[in-house]
C-alpha cells in the first residue's frame, strides 16, 4: 500500500542511479511505446452503440459465409482473415490479438490495452482525472469501458465475470473461432431439435 | 484448559478450529465476522529481513487488538519478505493471517501451488489483489505478470475450494478451506462502476472485502448506500480502510504520489491547523472509524498504520470498537505454566552431574 514518509519513491531513486547517456527515451510504459495516439480508439468507444450494431450484422455475415469458410478450410482462411482481422481492429481499437475479443462485453474499449491487462474492471488506482495510474497521459481503459457500455443495448455483459486469458491463443483469429463455434452451437441446436436426423 | 480463548484450537494454537456449519474455512476472522462482532484487522509491515525474529516483533505490537493480520504480497511493487514466508511464521506462531496474493508477480501455475501451500501451513484466510504496477516500487525493470486478475483468481481460489479442482480440471485430493477476500476503493473513478464491481468480486467468490484508505466519509457512505441497495451487504462482509496520517506534509505527498488514496481537502487543512500533526492524524483516524462503525453493512475496518504500528493498539482502543471484547491473543496456556515452574530450576541450578555421580546417587 502506501509509502509514506520518504518524499522521493523508491523508483525515483533507481531511475537516478541508472547509466546516463544521451540517448534518452520517453519515460513511459514499454507497452506505451508500440502505441500511437488514442483519437481512434477513443473514438470507437463513443460509438460503441453503433459498432455493436455492426458487429452483430458481421458476426452474422462471418456465419452466413460458414461454409465458404469449411470448404475452403478454416486453417487456410486464417492467414488472410488474420491479416485483415489485426489491421481493421488494430487501427480500431489497438487490438493486441490476444485472440479471444471481448470487445462487446467491454464497452468497445480493449482491455488488452491496460498495462495490467484487467479483463474484470479497472483496479483501485485510477487516477482522479480518470486516467491511468501506471500511464499518467492515458484514459483508463475500464473508465472508457464503462463509458462506451452505458451507451451500448447489451451494456450489462460488462457485469460479466471474465475468464482468464488463454494465452495458447494469442496471435489467432478471434472473428474465425467466434463463426466456428457459433455454427457448431446452431449444429447441436438443430441436431437436439430433430434427434432422429443423421448426424 | 484455557477457557478464556475464545477461538483457539485446545489442542494447539498453530492448529486449524473446528470446522462450523455454514463456514468455509476454519479460521478466526471467518468465525468473528458470522458471529456478528465487528471485526479488525491490520497490515503487518513486512521486514527485509531472514530473521523470523522480525516478523515475530512486529506482529506482537497487535496482540489482543487485531482478528487477523495481513501479510502483504509485495506492496507498492517493493521487494520485501514474501506474503508465504510470513504466513508460515505466523501460522506456527497461532495468529490468523490474511494471505495477500497479488498476480503482479506470478502466474496461475504458481499462484495455484501457493494457494494449497499457504492452506497446508494453516492459512484461513486469502486477499486476492491485482497488484500495483511494477514501475511503482524499487524495480521498475521487474517483468509485470497479470497472467490472472483479481477476479479471475478469486474465481480460481473459489473453484480450488468449492470443486476440489485446479483452474485445469486436474483433482484435489484435499481442497484447501479458505475464506476468500478481496479488496475494493469506492474513491478512485468510475464511482458508478465501484458497487458493481463489488458485486462482480461476490460473484466470483468473495466473502469479506477490505477498502482501499477511507479518508471521505460522505463518499463511503454514499457507496455504502448503493452496495446495500444492490443486496451486497448480506452476501458479504466489508471492512472499512482506516489508517492514521503522519502529517500535512505525508497527506500531500500521498495524494499526489500514491494512485487510488482520496484525501479530501479538509483533512489536509485540519491536519495543518494542527498542534502536533501526528496526534491530530490519529485523532482524525478515530473519528473516522467512530463514523464509519455506524454506517449499516460495515462488519469491521481495517488499520493500515504503515510505519507507525505502534499507533493501532491506541486507535483501536480509544475508538472503542471492540466494545470491551478482546481478540485472540498469545498466552501461555496453563499446562505450559505448570511445566516451566516445576523444571525452571533446571535453567538457574548451578549443577554439573557427571555420569560417576549419578551412578553414586542412584546406589
Amino acid at each position: 500500500m502506501p509509502e509514506t514518509t520518504p518524499a522521493i519513491t523508491q523508483a525515483t531513486l533507481v531511475k537516478k542511479a541508472a547509466p546516463k547517456s544521451d540517448y534518452k527515451p520517453a519515460d513511459v510504459s514499454p507497452q506505451r511505446r508500440v502505441q500511437r495516439s488514442f483519437a481512434v480508439r477513443l473514438w470507437s468507444v463513443r460509438h460503441s452503440r453503433l459498432l455493436e450494431w455492426f458487429y452483430a450484422r458481421f458476426a452474422d455475415m462471418f456465419l452466413a459465409f460458414h461454409p465458404l469458410w469449411k470448404g475452403i478450410g478454416y486453417s487456410r482462411v486464417e492467414g488472410p482473415v488474420k491479416f485483415v482481422e489485426k489491421r481493421v481492429k488494430g487501427f480500431m481499437f489497438d487490438c493486441r490479438m490476444c485472440g479471444q475479443c471481448i470487445l462487446s462485453s467491454t464497452g468497445m474499449s480493449c482491455p488488452m490495452n491496460c498495462p495490467k491487462q484487467l479483463r474484470n474492471g479497472p483496479c483501485g488506482g485510477v487516477r482522479a482525472n480518470g486516467n491511468c495510474e501506471v500511464e499518467p497521459d492515458m484514459p483508463c481503459v475500464w473508465v472508457k469501458a464503462w463509458e462506451g457500455s452505458r451507451n451500448m443495448v447489451h451494456g450489462d455483459r460488462i457485469l460479466d465475470v471474465q475468464k482468464p486469458v488463454d494465452q495458447s491463443l494469442r496471435e489467432t483469429s478471434a472473428w474465425l473461432r467466434v463463426t466456428a463455434q457459433a455454427a457448431a452451437a446452431r449444429e447441436a441446436a438443430r441436431n437436439a431439435a430433430n434427434p432422429g436426423a443423421p448426424v | 484448559m484455557n477457557g478464556r480463548q475464545r477461538d483457539e484450537n485446545p489442542a494447539g494454537i498453530h492448529l486449524p478450529l473446528d470446522p462450523l456449519p455454514g463456514h468455509t474455512s476454519r479460521g478466526r476472522l471467518e468465525r468473528v465476522l458470522r458471529r456478528g462482532e465487528f471485526a479488525v484487522t491490520t497490515e503487518l509491515n513486512p521486514p527485509d529481513s531472514a530473521d523470523p525474529e522480525d516478523v515475530y516483533n512486529r506482529a506482537k505490537i497487535f496482540d489482543g487488538w487485531v482478528d487477523a493480520i495481513n501479510a502483504v504480497d509485495a506492496s507498492g511493487a517493493n521487494c520485501h519478505m514474501s506474503s508465504v514466508g510470513i504466513c508460515a511464521l505466523l501460522t506456527r506462531m497461532g495468529y490468523a493471517p490474511i494471505m495477500q496474493i497479488a498476480c503482479r508477480d506470478r502466474n496461475r501455475i504458481a499462484i495455484q501451488g501457493d494457494v494449497l501451500g499457504g492452506a497446508a501451513m494453516g492459512v484461513a484466510n486469502m486477499l486476492c489483489l491485482t497488484g500495483d504496477g511494477v514501475q511503482a516500487g524499487d524495480q521498475p525493470g521487474a517483468k509485470p505478470v497479470f497472467d490472472l486478475d483479481c477476479m479471475s483468481l478469486l474465481e480460481t481460489c473459489r473453484i480450488m475450494r468449492d470443486n476440489g479442482k485446479f483452474l485445469s480440471g486436474r483433482k484435489l485430493t484435499t481442497p484447501p478451506q479458505l475464506f476468500l477476500g478481496a479488496a475494493i476503493n469506492p474513491f478512485a473513478p468510475p464511482i458508478d462502476f465501484r458497487p458493481h464491481r463489488l458485486g462482480k468480486k461476490i460473484a466470483a467468490g468473495a466473502q469479506f472485502v477490505q477498502s482501499q484508505y477511507c479518508f471521505d466519509v460522505p463518499m463511503f457512505r454514499a457507496y455504502m448506500q448503493k452496495v446495500r441497495d444492490l443486496g451486497f451487504t448480506e452476501k458479504c462482509f466489508i471492512l472499512c480502510g482506516v489508517g492514521p496520517l503522519a502529517s500535512a506534509k505525508t497527506a500531500k505527498w500521498i495524494r499526489s504520489n500514491v494512485p487510488g488514496i482520496h484525501i479530501p481537502d479538509q483533512v489536509v487543512k485540519r491536519l495543518e491547523g494542527a498542534q502536533d500533526q501526528k496526534k491530530e492524524g490519529k485523532q482524525l483516524c478515530i473519528d473516522i472509524i467512530n463514523e464509519v462503525k455506524e454506517i449499516p453493512g460495515v462488519s469491521g475496518v481495517h488499520v493500515m498504520a504503515y510505519r507507525q504500528e505502534e499507533y493501532v493498539a491506541e486507535i483501536v482502543d480509544e475508538s472503542g470498537v471492540l466494545k470491551g471484547r478482546q481478540p485472540w491473543k498469545r498466552e501461555i496456556r496453563r499446562d505450559d505454566q505448570l511445566v516451566a515452574d516445576r523444571l525452571d530450576h533446571i535453567l538457574h541450578d548451578e549443577i554439573t552431574e557427571t555420569q560417576v555421580d549419578m551412578v553414586k546417587t542412584a546406589h
